[in-house]
C-alpha cells in the first residue's frame, strides 16, 4: 500500500486543446503527471494547471460530484473528473477529451446549452390541470412512499451531460432529444401530484422524441449518479404505447389533503408551525 | 407527431415476423426431412414443391402477410436509421415517399405474384 | 454580444460504431442494426427474385443459378443475420415496453441499472443464436 501524498506513478495526461481565437481544429498535447494513491482526475487537471501549463481550461465547481460541471471523456467513457480516480482507469496513459456531442468552447469545456433548451421543453415541472393551483395551492398532496419510488431515482439528475455524450443517437442527430431530457419527462410524468403527462407526451412521442432511444444502454451505464436514464425512457416508451391504445392511467392525481385532519395531537407533540409562505 | 404510432406498429410486426418468418425459414429449409408441406422429394425449394405450396390459398395468404409485414418492419427501420443523421425536412419528407412508393410497389408486385402462381398452380394441378 | 466560434465536436457515424469502453448493450445495437440492413437488402432483392417464378424462372430451384457455393455462403450469412436479429429483436420487444428491466429504485452506489436487471435475457438471447447458428451451419453442412 503506498503511502498517502507519494507519488505512486508517471502516468501521461492526453488532454485535448482547443482556443477558439487561434485553433481551426482542436489537438492533443501530453503531460506527465506524478499520481499519488486516492488522486481523482479532477486532482490531476489542477497538478497541471499549476505546474505545468497554466492555460488548461476546464470547468468545475464542487469537486465532489454534486454540481455536474465536469463531465468529460476520460479514456473513452464520459465520467465526472472529480469522482473518477486515476488510478482505476489509467495505467500508464490517459486521455482527456471534452464531451463528445456538444461544441467545444474551449479545452475541456462543452457548451452545453443544446441540453438546457431540450430540458426546458418537456417542461421539467409539476403541471396542473388548475394553473391556479400552482401559485395559490388548496392544501398539501398526499404521496405514498411507493408513489414517491416511482420517479425518485430520475430525480437525482445533476445535468452534467455525460449521458448525452455517450448517446449513439445523438452522435448523429440533432434533434433528438436524449436520454437527460427525456427522463425529466419520466420522472414528472410518474409523478403522482402531476397532470402533464399528456401536455408532455406531444414532445416525447414526436419525431425528435423516444422512439430514437435503442437500448445501447450507454447512458445508464455513464450516469455518475445511478438515475438510469435507459429505464426511464424504456417506461416512458411504454407509457407512450398504452397511452396510443387508449390504455394509459387516466391522470389520477393524488389525494389532496386540506389539513392535518380531524385527529387528536397527542400530548407531547408541538402544534403545527404557521404557514410563512 | 406519431412517433409512438408507427413505432408500435413496428414492434407489433416484428412480433408476427418472428411467427411468419420463422414458420418460412422451417418450412424452406428444413421441411424437407419431414416432408411437411413438401410432398415432392427433400428439396423444399424444388419447383414442383413450390408449385405444392403456391396451390395452396393458406400458403397464398401467409406470403402476402409475410411481405406487408416484412416490408413495413424493415422499410420503417431502414427509415428509423436514416432519420438520425438530422437530414433537411424536405429530404426527409421525400424519403418517406419514396420508401412509401418503394414498399406498395414490392407489396403489389409480391401480391401479384403470389396470385398469378395460385392461379398458374391450379391450372396446372387442373390440367 | 460577440459569437464566440464553437468547434463542433459530435461524433457522426463513427459514433454509432467506434468502440470505446462501451458494454455489450452497445455492440448489441449496433448488430441490430447492421443485420437489419443486411435482411432488408437480401428481402427486397428476394421478393423480385421470387416473383419471377410467375414468368416461369425458378432461379433457385434444382442446380440453378442460386446454388453456387457463394450463394451458398451468403444464404447462411442471411440466416445468421435473421438468427440474431430475431432473438435480440425479443429481448428489444420486452425490454423497450418496460418488461425486464426492473423497477425505479434508490440508487445505492455501486449503482445496479436496469442494464443488470436484463442482463440474463441478454445471454439467453446470446445461447438461442448460437443455437439457431449451430443447428443452421450442421444443416448447410450435412445437406
Amino acid at each position: 500500500m503506498a503511502e498517502a501524498g507519494k507519488a505512486v506513478r508517471q502516468i501521461a495526461f492526453h488532454v485535448t486543446r482547443y482556443n477558439p481565437e487561434r485553433d481551426r481544429v482542436p489537438f492533443v498535447t501530453s503531460y506527465q503527471v506524478p499520481v499519488r494513491q486516492g488522486m481523482t482526475v479532477l486532482d490531476g487537471l489542477h497538478y497541471i494547471k499549476d505546474n505545468l501549463d497554466a492555460t488548461l481550461a476546464w470547468r468545475y465547481s464542487c469537486r465532489m460530484g454534486i454540481c455536474g460541471s465536469c463531465g468529460m471523456l476520460l479514456n473513452g467513457r464520459p465520467a465526472l473528473a472529480c469522482n473518477t480516480q486515476i488510478l482505476h482507469i489509467a495505467n500508464a496513459n490517459l486521455t482527456v477529451k471534452p464531451l463528445p456531442n456538444f461544441p467545444i468552447i474551449r479545452d475541456l469545456v462543452p457548451d452545453l446549452q443544446s441540453m438546457f433548451d431540450k430540458h426546458r421543453i418537456v417542461e421539467p415541472y409539476i403541471l396542473h390541470a388548475n394553473e391556479a393551483e400552482s401559485d395559490f395551492w388548496a392544501g398539501e398532496f398526499y404521496q405514498s412512499t411507493e408513489q414517491l419510488k416511482s420517479y425518485l431515482q430520475f430525480s437525482y439528475c445533476i445535468l452534467c451531460g455525460c449521458c448525452m455524450a455517450a448517446c449513439p443517437t445523438l452522435a448523429t442527430d440533432t434533434r433528438y432529444l436524449g436520454p437527460m431530457p427525456l427522463a425529466a419527462a419520466q420522472r414528472y410524468d410518474a409523478d403522482t401530484r402531476d397532470e402533464g403527462r399528456h401536455a408532455r407526451n406531444a414532445v416525447t412521442d414526436a419525431q425528435s422524441g423516444v422512439s430514437h432511444c435503442h437500448y445501447a444502454g450507454e447512458c445508464s451505464r455513464v450516469c455518475p449518479k445511478g438515475v438510469d436514464p435507459a429505464k426511464a425512457l424504456q417506461l416512458l416508451k411504454r407509457s407512450l404505447v398504452l397511452d396510443y391504445l387508449h390504455l394509459g392511467r387516466q391522470t389520477s392525481p393524488c389525494k389532496k389533503l386540506q389539513g392535518p385532519g380531524n385527529g387528536t395531537r397527542l400530548p407531547d407533540i408541538a402544534a403545527v408551525p404557521k404557514k410563512t409562505a | 407527431m406519431g412517433g409512438t404510432r408507427s413505432w408500435t406498429w413496428h414492434m407489433a410486426a416484428a412480433v408476427v415476423l418472428l411467427f411468419v418468418l420463422g414458420m418460412h425459414m422451417l418450412i424452406m429449409h428444413m421441411a424437407g426431412t419431414g416432408h411437411w408441406f413438401a410432398p415432392y422429394g427433400t428439396e423444399p425449394s424444388s419447383m414442383r414443391n413450390s408449385l405444392f405450396r403456391d396451390e395452396n390459398p393458406f400458403f397464398i395468404f401467409a406470403y402476402i402477410l409475410l411481405l406487408g409485414v416484412a416490408l413495413y418492419h424493415g422499410l420503417y427501420g431502414f427509415r428509423t436509421i436514416v432519420f438520425e443523421l438530422t437530414l433537411k425536412p424536405a429530404t426527409e419528407k421525400a424519403i418517406t415517399i419514396a420508401l412509401a412508393v418503394i414498399g406498395l410497389g414490392l407489396f403489389g408486385l409480391g401480391t401479384w405474384a403470389a396470385l398469378v402462381a395460385h392461379r398458374i398452380a391450379l391450372a396446372g394441378a387442373g390440367g | 454580444m460577440a459569437e464566440i466560434k464553437r468547434y463542433d465536436n459530435r461524433l457522426g457515424i463513427a459514433g454509432w460504431l467506434s468502440g470505446g469502453r462501451w458494454g455489450v448493450e452497445r455492440y448489441a445495437y449496433i448488430l441490430h442494426r447492421i443485420t437489419g440492413l443486411g435482411i432488408l437488402t437480401y428481402f427486397l432483392l428476394h421478393i423480385l427474385v421470387t416473383s419471377l417464378r410467375v414468368k416461369g424462372i425458378y432461379l433457385w430451384a434444382g442446380h440453378g443459378f442460386m446454388h453456387q457455393p457463394i450463394f451458398r455462403f451468403m444464404e447462411y450469412l442471411v440466416f445468421a443475420a435473421f438468427a440474431y436479429h430475431a432473438s435480440n429483436g425479443l429481448r428489444l420487444v420486452l425490454v423497450e415496453l418496460g418488461f425486464a428491466i426492473g423497477k425505479p429504485m434508490e440508487p445505492v452506489y455501486p449503482y445496479k441499472t436496469s442494464l443488470n436487471v436484463q442482463r440474463p435475457l441478454l445471454v439467453c438471447m446470446a445461447f438461442l443464436t448460437l443455437g439457431l447458428l449451430a443447428v443452421g451451419a450442421y444443416w448447410a453442412l450435412t445437406k
